[in-house]
């Protein structure tokens, strides 16, 4: 049944394709439908999945000469993701209400990169998750280049070509690893219990991991993210913080450990300390925590704010998924989900809500507006986001990053410590923005109040969808925070299928 | 051998030949009076119903049989490809209804066929003499095709250019050949790799190589033999730029790997990283790198989308390169893949191209400006002609790609000896992702020049491309349609060769 994901996003597509160009509100109602119907399955499936549990989708074959198959199947891991993907197609099309520029090709794209996303997270077979991994690049380009604001075409296609370095690292690690197997299969399972020489693993490893950790804003392949999110327009760049993002994550767990475990092993002798990929990339990952939040902290524009906070944060789930311990795992899965509600909401707020109506990200600007009386509702939205975000407990980021740090502290103390450090200047950051954007100082006040009740007319009221979109997402957040354990049982568990071995055999430093 | 079985053999040429004959007559004695789109429309009909009784016929009567040596060969394979090379011709002549470079109905379309029937020889052949006197008879007839625009210089000066390096090129070809006939002392492709092969290389052999190399490079338009494409691309017609750059192409390509793959069988060497041994796949390896990074990189400062495509061409050439090198150990299914899939592809985009330059006047990037908002089916199959020549899943360019790297891979004596060029070649292919989607961004992000209305889109020439387009995505969704067809016909690797 979850295979209907992919096939109403498609279904969509298809339906806005042969709708006449002029009927945006009639687009608007159809993505919304298919959006809506793609979260029912995953709901759906959700409540009937055990934990423990693999379902078995689809697994019939496609291009049997060269032994490839359509393996579509879900474990909590992928239940979990999916989940996360219908909740932010349904408020990222409740956030682009307004759009009514070629409203039909936006929601085709989008519809288009929801499928992607979907297949990913379903696919069980290497070629078939490839295939959905690439399709989802190109609707994002023609999302920024077309509705985007801020160097839009620049931004597009900065973000398009390193997503397609990426993916073509993926693509030579791929071939190779068909061709090591022998030609014969593409299938996840086997290829993990396929034995590959050491040698083989060590140089594929960081190829295909690198490759996939582009997109999950891996520094200093980060700078793709900060440009794109601030391009694209609100939607997008809830989509590419929230799920593309995680899709790169996502493949760097499921394709280049599960295959090259090994290839974490000890290189056998060390350069300035660094002894192992491990070491490299979890060194990589936590400077991608510390100095995204870093840069957050200086930054002029709030959507930039947002965009190298997103690279702090998805430090955090590389951090975890290098730990190679269950508990540094499941926080970096968990932490995916997380930081895919929470980054949603955080770009929310400043695309739709504040942008839309202010036409300025700059914050010294928003400063002299004290839009917290003006729009309150999107001041309590950025509160309680802003509280998410820095890890505020009785929030999911919480519960997510401190399994990350709990799991890192076993592998890697010293920078489990650093990546401490990383929360604090998030913590920084965070009320930063919050203070600047919503609750200008009370001198300021005094001194522009009148110039600004003329230049600044009051604003259009925060609509019911936003309000909707909104709602959810927080809802999800709290949910997840109070009950961390309906999504944790089912991560934890996974990890216990045969696909994830190399978890039990402690492999690694 | 008798008459009658060379005919039975040949009778899908034949069946070509004829119609030529007959659309010249036609045109000649009945349609001079007729109004000039009427004239093209019976042309056209005529042909493309010789050609499809021609598909027919073979469909319908599969004939197999090694004519003389080698002189005419015909086995499922070759009727795959002269089945494609006949469809592409078919297309060929859809694009061309909206033309009006022209006033010579009758001998346009007969030369195209001829071109085809040289072509389809050409597929046929496992004899050096038979293979040149194919190539000639193609070659001619497109230099002939390239010129077609009399009123234009820039079609003079490229069919001038194009024949200029094709006789050259012909030249070496027949060079090298020559040297094989005298190592070899035979003209059958099989016999030669049964003469020539030995424990070391004779030096003349080596020579020989490199100019058959350097021949079938002009052809395919491989670095550093591809100065001719880029002009003949731009200034030719468009439908017959659109023939050279994917029938051409087919068949050029099929007889390249063949003469390698069988013709010099046992001279292969090995182009591995660290693992150099000389033979042919090296000197490929090197033609083959060179024009996956100059293809690649000059395309993306083109402006004008003809010159975009022909660098993108000589990119792919490539890319196709590492077919050849694989076809010695894994047969030529890769390749057939790749290269039909990759005509199918080049070829709608040049209907695309035709539509748009009718229109607006020229084939710069800004003529595209807006498009999807003049043209929104036209651009939807733009949109996925770039995407699959990018090698996006799912369309055919992306499996094509994947299956052909894959093979290099398996290519040679050590493990993961061509590593090196599969990583350069998708490597090359994430650069080619911009100048592709620089054509995308003009037809749906740009706005439209002020003035412009919506575009007027012949019928034939949105069917002709809607349909290839179609072919694009099916043939990527299903590739098993037309691998399970090759799997059947592609013959056991090397047994083709050293069996006769």
């Amino acid at each position: 049944m979850l295979a209907w994901t992919i096939y109403i996003s498609f279904l969509g597509v298809l339906a806005l394709m042969v709708l006449p160009a002029s009927k945006a509100p009639a687009a608007r109602t159809i993505a919304l439908l298919s959006a809506v119907g793609g979260f029912a399955v995953a709901l759906a499936s959700f409540f009937h999945f055990k934990a423990n549990d693999t379902i078995e989708i689809t697994n019939a074959d496609w291009i049997p000469a060269l032994g490839i198959r359509y393996h579509l199947a879900a474990d909590g891991i992928s239940m979990v993701l999916v989940l996360l993907t219908g909740l932010a197609a349904i408020t990222g099309i409740l956030f682009s209400w307004n759009i009514e520029h070629r409203a039909r090709e936006f929601f085709a794209f989008y519809l288009v990169l929801i499928g992607g996303v979907y297949g990913v997270f379903l696919s069980f077979d290497l070629f078939l998750l490839f295939v959905f991994y690439e399709l989802a690049i190109i609707p994002k380009y023609f999302l920024i280049a077309i509705w985007g604001s801020t160097r839009r075409e620049y931004g597009a296609m900065k973000l398009a070509l390193y997503s397609f370095i990426g993916s073509a690292m993926v693509f030579v690690g791929l071939i190779a690893v068909y061709v090591a197997a022998g030609a014969r299969t593409m299938d996840l399972a086997e290829l993990a219990g396929f034995h590959f020489s050491h040698n083989f693993q060590m140089w594929a490893f960081p190829l295909v991991f690198v490759g996939f950790a582009i997109l999950a804003g891996l520094w200093p392949f980060h700078t793709w993210a900060p440009t794109g999110h601030v391009a694209a327009p609100t939607a997008a760049s809830m989509l590419l913080a929230g799920v593309v993002m995680k899709l790169g994550a996502y493949g760097c767990l499921r394709v280049a450990l599960t295959l090259f475990p090994l290839g974490l092993e000890s290189w056998g002798f060390s350069v300035l300390g660094f002894g192992s990929w491990a070491d490299v990339l979890s060194v990589m990952a936590v400077v991608g925590i510390v100095y995204g939040a870093m840069v957050a902290l200086v930054q002029k524009d709030f959507k930039f704010v947002i965009g190298y906070s997103s690279v702090s944060h998805m430090g955090f789930v590389l951090l975890g998924l290098l730990t190679l311990n269950t508990t540094g795992l499941s926080g970096a899965v968990l932490q995916m989900f997380s930081h895919g509600i929470i980054a949603g909401l955080l770009f929310a707020v400043v695309g739709r809500m504040v942008y839309d109506r202010t036409h300025t990200r700059d914050l010294g600007e928003l400063q002299t507006m004290h839009l917290s009386k003006l729009i309150p509702f999107a001041a309590v939205t950025f509160t309680v986001a802003a509280m998410a975000s820095m890890g505020l407990p009785g929030f999911s980021g919480f519960v997510a990053e401190l399994q990350v740090l709990v799991g890192a502290w076993a592998a890697f103390p010293t920078l489990a410590v650093l990546a401490g450090l990383g929360i604090l200047i998030g913590v920084a950051y965070t009320l930063r923005a919050l203070q600047k954007a919503f609750f200008g100082e009370q001198e300021d006040v005094e001194r522009s109040a009148p110039t600004q009740t003329m230049g600044h007319p009051a604003l259009m009221p925060i609509t019911v969808p936003e309000r909707a979109g909104a709602l959810l997402l927080m809802g999800t957040t709290l949910w997840i925070g109070l009950f961390p354990g309906t999504l944790l049982n089912l991560i934890a568990t996974s990890f216990n299928s045969p696909l994830f071995e190399w978890v039990k055999k402690g492999a690694g430093p | 051998m008798s008459y009658l079985e060379v005919l039975k053999l040949a009778v899908p040429e034949a069946i070509v030949v004829l119609t030529g004959l007959v659309v010249l007559a036609v045109d000649l004695l009945e349609l001079r009076e007729l109004p000039m789109r009427l004239r093209l429309g019976i042309g056209a009909m005529i042909s493309g119903a010789g050609c499809l009784v021609a598909i027919g016929w073979m469909l319908a009567l599969p004939e197999q049989g090694n004519l003389a040596d080698g002189m005419l060969v015909a086995d499922p394979l070759t009727r795959l490809v002269k089945i494609a090379l006949l469809v592409l011709a078919i297309f060929t002549i859809v694009i061309s209804l909206e033309t009006d470079f022209t006033p010579h109905v009758g001998e346009y379309f007969a030369l195209i066929l001829l071109a085809v029937v040289g072509m389809m020889f050409l597929v046929g052949a496992e004899d050096i003499l038979m293979i040149f006197i194919s190539l000639e008879l193609t070659s001619l007839s497109l230099y002939i095709l390239t010129a077609f625009d009399k009123r234009s210089v820039k079609s003079a000066e490229a069919a001038l250019k194009y024949f200029l390096f094709g006789g050259m090129a012909a030249a070496f070809t027949l060079f090298g050949l020559s040297l094989l006939y005298g190592l070899s002392g035979a003209t059958n492709l099989g016999q030669i790799a049964a003469a020539i092969h030995g424990p070391t290389l004779d030096p003349l052999l080596l020579v020989a190589i490199v100019m058959t190399v350097i021949g079938f490079g002009f052809k395919v338009a491989a670095v550093p033999f591809h100065l001719w494409a880029p002009d003949a691309y731009e200034g030719a017609p468009t439908p017959s730029a659109a023939f050279i750059a994917s029938g051409s192409k087919v068949a050029g390509f099929f007889i390249f790997a063949k003469v390698m793959m069988i013709g010099f069988a046992g001279a292969e060497g090995s182009g591995a990283w660290q693992a150099y041994v000389p033979g042919w796949v090296p000197v490929l390896a090197v033609v083959a790198a060179a024009s996956m990074v100059l293809g690649n990189f000059v395309a993306i400062v083109q402006d004008s989308v003809r010159r975009l495509l022909a660098y993108s061409a000589i990119a792919h050439a490539g890319y196709m390169i590492l077919g050849v090198m694989a076809c010695g150990s894994q047969g030529l299914g890769p390749l057939v893949y790749y290269v039909i899939t990759y005509a199918v592809t080049t070829l709608g985009a040049f209907g695309v191209v035709s539509v748009v330059q009718r229109q607006t006047g020229g084939d710069r990037l800004a003529d595209f400006a807006g498009l999807s908002r003049r043209a929104p089916i036209l651009s939807f199959c733009m949109m996925i002609f770039m995407l699959s020549l990018a090698g996006i899943p799912p369309l055919a360019g992306f499996f094509g790609k994947f299956y052909l790297f894959a093979a290099a891979m398996r290519t040679g004596p050590k493990e993961f000896g061509l590593l090196w060029l599969v990583a350069l070649a998708v490597a090359t292919s994430a650069v080619s992702l911009y100048y592709y989607l620089q054509v995308l961004k003009q037809i749906y992000v740009r706005e439209s020049p002020a003035n412009a209305g919506v575009l007027r889109t012949p019928v034939s020439s949105l069917a002709g491309v809607a349909l290839l387009a179609t072919l694009v995505v099916v043939l990527g969704c299903t590739p098993n349609l037309l691998l399970a067809k090759l799997a059947c016909t592609v013959p056991s690797p090397m047994a083709a060769g050293v069996a006769k």
